[in-house]
């Protein structure tokens, strides 16, 4: 086949251009791997944990449990704390603005995720309005989830590690908070299409463009401060994670508007729909969440990355494979065999950018797994850098044929989403949040057994959900591919998982109410005033 | 500036490659597509019953795409041959669906062709199937003591009339019925739609319809 044989042979030299690329980057840090590894630290400071969540008497275990053995003096130095405090300030308003739309939108998307969850088993419920139906309630979910919580919470993230990495003050600051403001107007405008039927019918790019060309023109100006911010910056190289923001803050609003042109038609449009629907996470929530792990992880440990240069083969293998893979979503469909081919396997090679990834978190963090009793942000990021690993490796293993048979068409895919929005990436979220809050409110959480009990629910009621939606799935597929079997079986078997997912669900939702709780607790300084706020240089003290 | 350029122009090749391969190259083959001889284009009606398909997310439950005889037994269900692009013509948008909480519907049309049972079911599935999951859509539906010359009055099993109540349909589900009767993609197919490579040779379905 002469189509086979070009798409062969592009596949070749683009792996080898790209190896070539990558080595490219590479042989400049040839000597640097481990400097620039260190850049995120102050002159003296690697050996000093910091972690704003955690209580004062855990720091202090933390500390002397990690580095009981180094001499004393190995402490962030006065200049670099000023420029730290500095960077903080500078972002503190606007990512406060960002993690107070993301707890709104935690919340909402909660609730109807449980409506929808409820419904797949108590089908005569709310059935009176036309929002409330099935259909609407979950795409309302969809949507809540991929353009209220998930970005707003990585954007304020992204908003906030920017000044620390490249040491300066935040600039252009104005123009995030513009866009924050047009990113949610165009948002509620969108919901509120849809709850009334205005929807375009793609999944994922269900807003229709006149509200979402708003979308795409708030994430542009959202990204403006790191453009801003990148010309005054006082480090000579650029961190990890900064790769991993300034690529995904270009292709966000590049995907949204390339998905959104009005020329797409027929099936070309369905492959279109899942490139933009892979990407949206695979180029969008994806980089945005390891961009915190990468900053956040070596921070509250106190040591750099194990291998600087694995990270950046991790960002450009990431950034090239998941680009092709959306066509995995149509398995199956009336789509051209080639593009199958293609997508299927570049999810296969997805497997090598999250081996970076998992070696890496895995050197990295080996030999201090005790410190996650201590630490409340390693424990939601460990946790969720593993959860970006099992949906990762589930993800590729799906896009096979003899697997895909199956899962396709099933609850299965939904909870292998969950795995990774929820599992990976809301994980990481509350993680940053919990670090960053006290950093930028000078206040310290008020109730450190709000943050296990928040913790404990959403590891339990996400378990369960995951537990009884995966077997339901699989139990689906299975029935329908049975054609002894009426249709009818898969759904019936399904019943109990559903009813499991719910109750999973629900306990997360329990979970983020407290989350939601605790965070208006500390905007309004209430609680008990401990025996000292998580200031920087604590840490060690 | 050095790190910034290569960041940009990584990001920017690597974007369009993946705009070319999953958007520019399907866009291309896309433009020899045409309407196979046996397929109708949508009525006024079918069209405004789309819109309400659309609207109200049927989208999350029900695929309109069913798979080949070799990958799964769609078409032993009743749901039709495997489809191709070509079935998707006057489809703007295409509505293939990516779950099947409720069975593929590209040839519901064909299964399933009474009003009757289209509406009631629409009004109370589980009237109809006992199990079913879909959501009950009352408001699609007014009640009524009585009808007025011109309502379309759903006729409900028995167990499920209301006493001294009529169930009218509104236009927006006629529309959507309308909609659903006219799925009918049982006609021949002008190509074959694309096989995946392992399985030529493996089974006679191959053969039957290649020209």
């Amino acid at each position: 086949m002469n189509v086979l044989a070009i798409l062969l042979s592009a596949f070749i030299i683009a792996i080898i251009g790209l190896m070539f690329f990558i080595w490219s980057q590479r042989k400049s840090l040839v000597d640097g791997g481990d400097a620039a590894a260190r850049v995120i630290f102050g002159a003296d400071e690697v050996g000093t944990i910091e972690d704003p969540s955690a209580t004062p008497a855990n720091r202090k275990i933390q500390q002397t449990h990690l580095y009981s053995h180094t001499a004393p003096g190995h402490r962030i130095s006065d200049e670099d704390l000023q420029v730290r405090i500095r960077a903080d300030q500078s972002s503190a308003r606007v990512t406060l603005a960002f993690f107070c739309m993301a707890i709104f939108w935690l919340l909402v998307a909660s609730a109807f995720g449980l409506i929808s969850s409820i419904k797949l088993h108590e089908p005569d419920w709310l059935t009176q309005s036309q929002w409330l139906t099935f259909g609407i309630t979950r795409t309302l979910h969809l949507n809540v989830v991929a353009y209220g919580w998930a970005p707003m919470a990585a954007l304020g993230v992204c908003n906030w590690m920017l000044p620390r990495l490249l040491k300066t003050p935040l600039a252009g600051a104005r123009y995030a908070i513009a866009g924050l403001m047009i990113w949610n107007a165009a948002l509620i405008a969108g919901l509120v299409g849809i709850a009334n039927g205005y929807n375009t019918g793609l999944e994922w790019l269900e807003i229709p463009l006149p509200i979402a060309v708003w979308l795409a023109i708030g994430g542009a100006l959202i990204g403006m401060p790191l453009v801003v911010t990148l010309q005054q910056r006082k480090v000579a190289h650029l961190y990890v994670s900064v790769w991993y923001m300034g690529a995904a803050l270009f292709w966000f609003p590049a995907l949204l508007i390339i998905a959104k042109l009005p020329i797409h038609h027929g099936i070309e449009q369905a492959t279109a729909n899942w490139w933009f629907g892979h990407n949206v996470l695979g180029l969008f929530y994806t980089p945005l969440s390891l961009a915190s792990i990468y900053y956040l992880l070596p921070k509250v440990i106190g040591k750099p990355v194990e291998s600087y240069n694995l990270s950046l083969v991790g960002f450009w293998t990431l950034a090239f494979f998941y680009g092709q893979v959306g066509g995995h979503h149509l398995i199956g469909g009336p789509v051209p065999g080639w593009l199958i081919a293609l997508s299927i396997v570049q999810s296969m090679m997805m497997l090598i950018p999250v081996a970076a990834f998992s070696i890496n978190q895995h050197l990295t963090i080996r030999g201090h797994f005790h410190m996650l009793k201590y630490s409340p942000t390693l424990r939601f990021i460990v946790l969720g850098g593993m959860m970006y690993t099992l949906s990762s490796v589930q993800g590729s293993f799906e896009a096979l044929r003899s697997m895909n048979t199956v899962t396709h068409f099933t609850h299965f895919t939904v909870a292998h989403a969950h795995l990774g929005l929820y599992g990976f990436v809301s994980l990481v979220m509350f993680g940053a949040i919990y670090f960053i809050m006290p950093r930028i409110t000078n206040w310290e959480w008020p109730y450190p057994g709000l943050i296990a009990l928040h913790f404990w629910l959403v590891v339990l009621g996400f378990a369960i959900y995951f537990v009884a939606l995966t077997s339901a799935g699989w139990m689906q597929g299975k029935y329908m591919l049975d054609a002894s079997r009426p249709f009818m079986d898969s759904v019936h078997v399904t019943q109990p998982g559903l009813i499991g997912r719910s109750i999973g669900g629900a306990i997360m939702t329990l979970g983020h109410l407290v989350l939601a709780v605790h965070f208006v607790l500390m905007l309004r300084r209430s609680g008990p005033r401990r025996e000292s706020a998580a200031i920087l240089n604590q840490a060690s003290a | 500036m050095h790190s910034e350029t290569k960041l940009l122009v990584g990001s920017s090749v690597i974007l369009s490659l993946a705009i070319t391969a999953l958007v520019a190259l399907p866009y291309l083959q896309e433009e020899d597509s045409h309407p196979p001889a046996g397929l109708m284009p949508y009525t006024d009606q079918q069209l405004r019953g789309r819109q309400v398909y659309i609207e109200n997310g049927c989208i999350a439950c029900h695929s309109q795409q069913p798979r080949t005889r070799l990958q799964a037994p769609d078409f032993d269900r009743g749901w039709g041959r495997a489809s191709t692009a070509d079935d998707y013509f006057y489809d703007k948008p295409t509505l293939l669906g990516t779950m099947r909480t409720g069975p593929d519907l590209f040839n519901i049309g064909a299964r399933q062709p009474s009003k009757d049972w289209h509406l009631g079911h629409l009004y109370q599935p589980r009237a109809y199937t006992q199990g079913s999951i879909m959501p009950a859509y009352p408001f699609l539906f007014i009640l009524k003591n009585k009808a007025s010359p011109g309502d379309t009055v759903v006729n409900l099993p028995p167990a499920q009339a209301i006493p001294g109540k009529v169930v009218i349909a509104r236009q927006e589900v006629l529309d959507l019925v309308t909609y659903l009767q006219g799925m009918d993609h049982t006609y021949p197919v002008d190509k074959l739609p694309n096989l995946p490579e392992v399985d030529k040779g493996t089974s006679g379905q191959t053969s039957t319809g290649s020209k």
